[in-house]
């Protein structure tokens, strides 16, 4: 069942590779209040286990994840902590 | 295909947060972008982590922090088994310069170059240190240094930063 989550910021990483997701969703993040929600497109692979590690360390709670189509697209719903 | 977040579970333990190390000191002792790049990346990563960072440059690893050695890093072509040739070519002149020049494009498509990952580190809290005894056998002078570097210093300060219980230790 299709989650439905209205992010307050969209960052589009499509097409870059490990490290530059991460380092820019925590630029990103740092403009957000806790509570907001960031959601994050990407194409690479390693984002899927990047993403949780990353968010486990800074207290950011990923509301949901898809992966979809071929490439596959990893969408993130994140919820930054306080 | 949508995953909940309780049904997210990740691969292999994890200490609890508050047990984790919170900050990495790496040597970099190679001046090739083959061995400066995984260092890098994890420098420019710990940050958003929540972890500081120290980099201790030594030997070769060194020359990149030098005015004339920051924009000169190279990928080693002699004895790199991942290098798509046979590894006697690495030995002819001019080698290592074309492999570099091949795979440095491709890197370049994705990261920041070495110079702007200096940067990124300093800009997020980083320390870059120099190793004095490679200073030293080097004939590196201080005035030879890029403006990113925090300090000279030795051995000891490495192995003092190493022995705190919340430091990742690393040898690139």
């Amino acid at each position: 069942m299709e989650t439905r989550i209205n992010a307050d910021l969209i960052l589009d990483q499509q097409g870059l590779l490990c490290p530059m997701p991460i380092i820019n969703a925590e630029n990103a993040i740092s403009g957000l209040n806790a509570g907001q929600i960031m959601e994050v497109l990407c194409t690479d692979p390693g984002s899927k286990s990047d993403f949780n590690a990353w968010s486990r360390r800074r207290g950011h709670t990923i509301l949901s994840r898809s992966e979809e189509g071929s490439p596959t697209v990893y969408k993130f719903y994140i919820e930054k902590g306080g | 295909m949508v995953i909940a977040a309780t049904k997210i579970k990740q691969k292999g333990k994890t200490a609890p947060l508050q047990n984790q190390k919170n900050r990495l000191a790496i040597v970099v002792s190679k001046g090739t972008i083959d061995m400066l790049y995984p260092a890098f990346v994890l420098a420019t990563t710990a940050p958003t982590m929540g972890m500081e960072v120290d980099l201790y440059f030594t030997f070769w690893g060194l020359r990149i922090l030098t005015k004339k050695g920051v924009k000169s890093a190279k990928i080693g072509s002699v004895g790199n088994p991942g290098l798509p040739m046979p590894n006697i070519l690495g030995m002819l002149p001019g080698m290592t310069a074309l492999a570099s020049g091949m795979m440095k494009k491709k890197i370049e498509k994705y990261w920041p170059t070495i110079p702007e990952m200096i940067k990124m580190i300093k800009k997020s809290g980083g320390r870059i240190h120099a190793c004095s005894p490679t200073m030293g056998f080097m004939g590196v002078k201080e005035e030879d240094l890029i403006p990113e570097v925090d300090d000279i210093v030795g051995a000891s300060t490495f192995l003092e930063w190493a022995s705190d219980p919340e430091t990742v230790t690393l040898f690139i």
